[in-house]
């Protein structure tokens, strides 16, 4: 491993690439939150569902960024959880968009798994997981 | 908003994630000239940001001016902020974290001029 060499293993979770995705993390928690506020309070009647939507991602996306931040064992544990939950979240979303747009008449950052965003929300997850999975406490 | 600065912004900020995604690659942390060379692409950035601030005090608002400030306080504070992390971070990561950011200007500055595009009036 490339970043052994300059970073302990048992180096904070924030650290290294850690870093890197504090920082897209950051990005998704401000843009979908931002998002999520202008929708909400200029449109909402238009499309209630996705605008919803479009704030839980925002808070997901924010709470993964503070347990990224934090560290140690409880920020593990919430970013862990977030990034699960952002997964299920994209994939699912992805796939009813992709399927029927019905229920979505306006876009989320989810819509099309994160089509809008370069795909970035769907491969973020899988990075975050990776890497949390990376930093668990060895016994 | 459509200006020769967008384009150069865009052009440099490009050129610059090149470089800094290379460093990455080839295991290097972020030098001292990187830094700077991302404080000068912050200056840029910001003069863009002060001349569509001046704009938006001359008649043609966007129709959407709420998301377009947004929008330019989160393009004039990236690479600053990417800037802090990365000497927090002198390893490889630190140089990916500035082409990172890099990558997103353009986006960013792309952004900006779709929503100045579409004014009120």
């Amino acid at each position: 491993m490339p970043e052994a060499s300059t970073r302990p293993q048992d180096a904070a979770l924030g650290t290294g690439l850690g870093r890197v995705l504090l920082l897209v993390y950051g990005v998704f928690a401000l843009s979908a939150s931002a998002r999520a506020l202008v929708q909400i309070t200029t449109k909402f009647g238009e499309a209630p569902l996705a605008y919803l939507l479009s704030a839980f991602a925002g808070l997901v996306y924010i709470s993964a960024t503070v347990g990224l931040a934090i560290g140690g064992a409880r920020g593990r544990m919430i970013a862990l959880i977030s990034c699960s939950i952002e997964l299920i979240g994209v994939l699912a979303v992805g796939i009813l968009t992709t399927a029927d747009a019905g229920d979505f008449p306006d876009d989320t950052v989810w819509s099309h798994f994160g089509s809008g965003y370069g795909y970035v929300p769907l491969v973020l997850p899988f990075i975050g997981l990776w890497w949390i999975w990376r930093h668990r406490p060895r016994a | 908003m459509n200006g020769p600065l967008s384009v150069v912004t865009i052009v440099a900020a490009l050129v610059l994630a090149a470089w800094y995604l290379l460093r990455s690659a080839l295991n290097r942390a972020p030098s001292r000239l990187d830094l700077l060379a991302s404080l000068v692409l912050s200056a840029v950035v910001a003069v863009l940001v002060v001349i569509a601030v001046v704009g938006l005090f001359d008649g043609s608002r966007p129709s959407d001016t709420a998301t377009f400030a947004g929008y330019l306080i989160t393009t004039i504070a990236f690479v600053p902020v990417a800037a802090y992390l990365a000497r927090l971070e002198p390893t490889r990561w630190g140089s990916l974290i500035l082409g990172v950011a890099c990558l997103v200007i353009p986006v960013l500055v792309l952004r900006l001029q779709q929503i100045a595009s579409v004014t009120g009036a």
